[in-house]
């Protein structure tokens, strides 16, 4: 049926009507791009400082010569995030679960995660990082493993295991009562209703907030260089001091860029998958 | 007497002087209620009379405030009951289904079985297929809940409450959220369970239900039941004013 349908002149119009208006858009993005890019080069080449700028941060032959060992760095980061990302969100989420339990025997357990989240949400991340890196070598354990990156690890997993945790608690709380309501009357405990029903649902509404934290550790797992550990940023700090030139840094920059920037819209896709979610743009621009 | 023999047992449900408020909001203001076995109970009333707390109570999903639920002689109120296995014992139905959302049709049918009831997979998926197809949803096992229509999911919600035959089945406004023509194939299901003798206590807004398919009406208002009796007499000749100003306002 619909393959005979021949369009009425009035909805002919309105197609042309709109191809004239994306044309017309389309031309008013460009001149303003090239307005704004004109301005920018002008306002940075023009800069007094900018030939110095140039030569001390953007020399192409000194980006070439650290790339190897930034890379190399670089590697560390990688490691770091995926370990400390997998112990975060697993930890994160056994200890969202476990504020939700109210056995009387569990008490302590609650409380010392309560308390335990306060804090580590509440701290800056360098502030942890520095207590841990400097504060738990003094203990002298000698089971303890002092290496800067061991060290660099743990206070990350600390942190992220508290703001993970209360993504997860937000979730749990997102569920429905109803949901809880049909799980015990079903006759499932209070355990069977967290794990079969309420779980599994908290987990999916918090997945992009999840996704967006683990993003952010990619970059945050740079802050293992303040104690040392040889990562990108390290790495890049040991090639500046060498030749005075801060190339490095830019080098370092690009390196995080190219594992954040696809990993962002990997992200971004899988959530407007998940139904239009996450890409508020696409829902703004779908009505007219 | 002639009298056809009265059962000298006790009925499967009692309610006595249930009470339950919310904050200073009196809801459940000492009611009582029996449930013979294999009997419908239809409650009926306006919004806020007390039926789906009465119901929810029932199934010791609210702490009540006083009173007594006896499910054969067992005061459930009691807090040293084990209400986890009293709520297996009985089925409940939600206004909004509530069905597990990440869940197939078929795991939320077959969740019960296996977790409460001690089944094996095996057993708990083919008694889940069989109840599904009891209620016509056969081909739906591995769909998931919003794939399906309003009547399809409360279908679904059903077969779960019945999968592990419960003693009583209570039914809060099953009807109450699905567009006008798919509340028949759920009023036909609930019929047919009616027929198989299923003990069901019902709130609904669907005199024509009652009518068909109770045994008792009870018509609720300010948390007591004010009236009730077979449904020719509280809905065809009520004695109360209040039940005829309800049943009034309903069909104007």
């Amino acid at each position: 049926m619909s393959g005979h349908w021949a369009p009425s002149e009035r909805a002919l119009a309105r197609v042309a009507y709109r191809r004239r208006r994306r044309r017309r858009s389309f031309l008013v993005a460009l001149a303003s791009t090239v307005v704004v890019a004109v301005l920018a080069v002008v306002v940075l080449v023009g800069s007094p400082g900018w030939e110095r700028a140039r030569e001390a941060f953007f020399d192409p032959v000194e980006f070439v010569d650290v790339l190897p060992a930034v890379a190399q760095g670089l590697w560390l980061n990688l490691r770091v995030w995926v370990i400390a990302g997998v112990i975060a969100v697993v930890g994160g989420l056994l200890l969202a679960i476990a504020r939700t339990t109210t056995a009387p025997a569990l008490f302590p357990l609650r409380a010392v995660v309560t308390i335990y989240i306060d804090v580590f949400r509440g701290v800056p991340v360098l502030l942890v990082l520095l207590l841990v890196g400097f504060g738990l070598p003094a203990l002298r354990l000698p089971w303890l493993p002092i290496t800067a990156v061991f060290l660099g690890t743990l206070a990350i997993v600390l942190t992220y295991t508290a703001y993970l945790a209360e993504i997860f608690r937000a979730g749990i709380e997102s569920v429905h009562p109803s949901q809880v309501a049909a799980a015990r009357a079903l006759g499932l405990t209070r355990g069977q209703t967290t794990r079969r029903v309420v779980v599994p649902q908290a987990v999916r509404a918090v997945t992009p907030a999840l996704l967006n934290m683990i993003v952010a550790l990619q970059k945050d797992s740079g802050l293992i260089s303040i104690l040392g550990a040889v990562d990108a940023i390290r790495a890049a700090e040991i090639a500046v001091t060498g030749s005075y030139n801060f190339t490095a840094y830019v080098a370092a920059g690009f390196l995080f860029l190219l594992i954040s920037v696809p990993l962002t819209r990997l992200v971004d896709a899988y959530n407007a998958r998940r139904g239009g979610r996450g890409s508020g743009r696409a829902m703004v621009g779908a009505i007219r | 007497m002639t009298e056809p023999m009265t059962e000298p047992t006790a009925p499967l449900l009692r309610v006595a002087g249930l009470r339950k408020s919310f904050g200073t909001n009196l809801v459940l203001d000492g009611l009582d209620l029996d449930v013979a076995e294999h009997s419908c109970v239809v409650l009926i009333g306006s919004s806020g009379s007390g039926k789906s707390t009465l119901l929810r109570a029932v199934d010791l999903l609210e702490e009540v405030d006083d009173g007594v639920i006896e499910l054969r002689g067992v005061d459930l109120a009691d807090p040293w009951v084990d209400a986890n296995a009293a709520r297996a014992r009985m089925g409940m139905v939600f206004q909004a289904y509530n069905l597990f959302p990440h869940m197939s049709v078929l795991a939320n049918v077959a969740l019960a079985p296996r977790l409460v009831h001690g089944r094996t997979k095996d057993e708990a998926e083919s008694a889940a297929v069989a109840i599904l197809e009891r209620v016509g949803l056969g081909d739906k096992v591995t769909a998931y809940p919003d794939h399906l229509s309003g009547g399809q999911q409360q279908r679904a919600a059903i077969a779960r409450a019945l999968v592990n035959g419960p003693e009583l089945l209570l039914l809060d406004e099953v009807t109450s959220a699905l567009d006008p023509e798919l509340v028949g194939e759920v009023l036909d299901l609930l019929a047919e369970l009616r027929t198989e003798g299923t003990t069901m206590l019902v709130a609904t807004h669907e005199m024509g239900f009652a009518r068909q398919a109770a045994d008792l009406v009870c018509f609720l208002d300010g948390g007591r039941v004010l009236e009730s009796g077979p449904p020719e007499q509280v809905l065809g000749a009520p004695e109360q004013p209040r039940t005829r100003e309800f049943l009034a306002r309903l069909h104007a």
